[in-house]
């Protein structure tokens, strides 16, 4: 690892001056990609701004929504009692990502900030249409993800919180790589009154994506068997060592029925 | 250089380290706690597993300034000072959940872990769950498996105590 100044500033305006100010300073939320990145040298920061000391960590019902802090880890999402009441497809994520050690460091911000193709949570905020709160502004997950590892995010801005509202019906199935554990097509349903949002990850040259054909079929009748007939073309999709894009094609629609069939 | 102060096994130190230091690196290189292990330097082995304010996690994969202020424990922290074994040390010697013992240290941490957080019982299924992030390469675990769920009424009675 390159070496590198490390900052933790205790005031939101503070990190976000340091951040701004260096286009090569970079945020620190629980490092749990960060530092492994910063080990192999795939990055070489000035300054590392830790962003533990800001206060961003938590977890609020009001309404019908629920915010979850950026700084909230992993492990807190997976065992909050509301929102295994609410969202239970989002606990049920968080207890899937990488492992206990790994849960406990990792953070929903620093995730959503890094957006890797085929990281869990970009899924559910996707389908359950929430909006990532920043420093300085509101995004909604439609304007959010903007292909893998790009964000709607600016030099030196910060996500404070994310803002999910609650659904009626909501699951996550992850089809994953047993080494990894990353998703190798991962689908988060969430039914409203309104219709119902569906989200992929893992499967996606661009990243995280909805449905639209899936989302329309399943507004229409929430069952597994809606979703049979839906062909996805392959196109689009990934091709690695862990499966082929015509693969991948075929998980979407096997992982998607598993998750309507989970969906409470 | 910048410094950090935390307290490892009950002992206050303060060391001086770099920006890019990671949390193992102090304890092994600066504080001589060589029991806590580097095997894949990559977050998946589990081997540097220690305990930072109560809960484990990967000291590889923490640099060592995010541990300042902290209370940290490692596998030489957990014996008691006349030289009686943590109750899952002993239960570790007991079902002999080892064999080369690269891994036992942050398997150990991880358990221990894994039992304090689930004071009702543990099943079979849920300690192999809580042992994903910690690979062995000899036992095939089933030993590390029946040493985790021996300590669980141990530990538990003796925090009742």
């Amino acid at each position: 690892m390159y070496d590198f100044t490390y900052q933790k500033p205790g005031s939101l305006a503070d990190a976000v001056k340091v951040l701004s100010g260096d286009p090569e300073a970079k945020a620190l939320a629980g490092g749990q990609t960060f530092i492994p990145v910063l080990k192999q040298r795939l990055n070489k920061p000035t300054t590392v701004v830790d962003l533990s000391k800001l206060g961003l960590s938590g977890i609020t019902v009001s309404g019908d929504k629920i915010t979850i802090g950026a700084m909230t880890r992993h492990a807190d999402i997976a065992a909050n009692a509301d929102i295994k009441a609410k969202i239970p497809g989002l606990a049920h994520q968080a207890s899937l990502i990488g492992d206990e050690a790994v849960r406990h460091r990792g953070t929903m911000g620093g995730s959503l900030a890094n957006n890797d193709p085929a990281a869990c949570y970009p899924s559910a905020l996707l389908a359950l249409g929430g909006t990532i709160k920043t420093d300085r502004r509101s995004i909604a997950a439609d304007d959010f993800f903007q292909g893998m590892f790009t964000t709607a995010l600016e030099q030196g801005e910060i996500i404070t919180a994310i803002e999910l509202p609650i659904p009626e019906k909501s699951a996550y199935e992850k089809f994953r790589n047993p080494a990894s554990r990353y998703a190798i097509v991962g689908v988060f349903v969430a039914k409203f009154p309104s219709g119902v949002r569906l989200a992929i990850t893992g499967a996606g040259q661009g990243g995280v994506f909805r449905h639209t054909e899936i989302e329309n079929a399943l507004s229409a009748n929430f069952a597994p068997d809606a979703i049979n007939g839906i062909v996805t073309p392959p196109d689009d999709l990934n091709s690695d060592i862990h499966a082929s894009a015509e693969y991948r094609a075929h998980l979407v629609g096997v992982v998607s029925k598993r998750a309507v069939a989970k969906a409470t | 250089m910048p410094q950090v102060t935390l307290t490892v096994n009950g002992k206050q130190h303060t060391v001086e380290v770099e920006g890019r230091t990671l949390l193992v690196e102090l304890l092994r290189e600066k504080l001589g706690l060589t029991g806590t292990h580097v095997g894949c330097d990559t977050s998946q082995c589990g081997a540097c597993v220690v305990h930072v304010d109560g809960i484990s996690v990967k000291s590889c994969t923490q640099l060592a300034l995010q541990a300042d202020g902290t209370d940290v424990i490692t596998i030489e922290g957990l014996a008691e000072a006349d030289g009686t074994l943590h109750p899952m040390q002993e239960m570790f010697r007991e079902h002999h959940a080892l064999q080369c013992g690269f891994c036992t240290p942050g398997m150990v941490m991880t358990a221990i872990d894994l039992v304090q957080s689930h004071p009702g019982g543990l099943s079979e299924k849920e300690i192999r769950e809580g042992l994903e992030g910690n690979l062995c390469r000899c036992t095939g675990y089933h030993n590390i498996v029946k040493a985790i769920a021996a300590a669980h009424p141990l530990m538990h009675a003796k925090a009742a105590e």
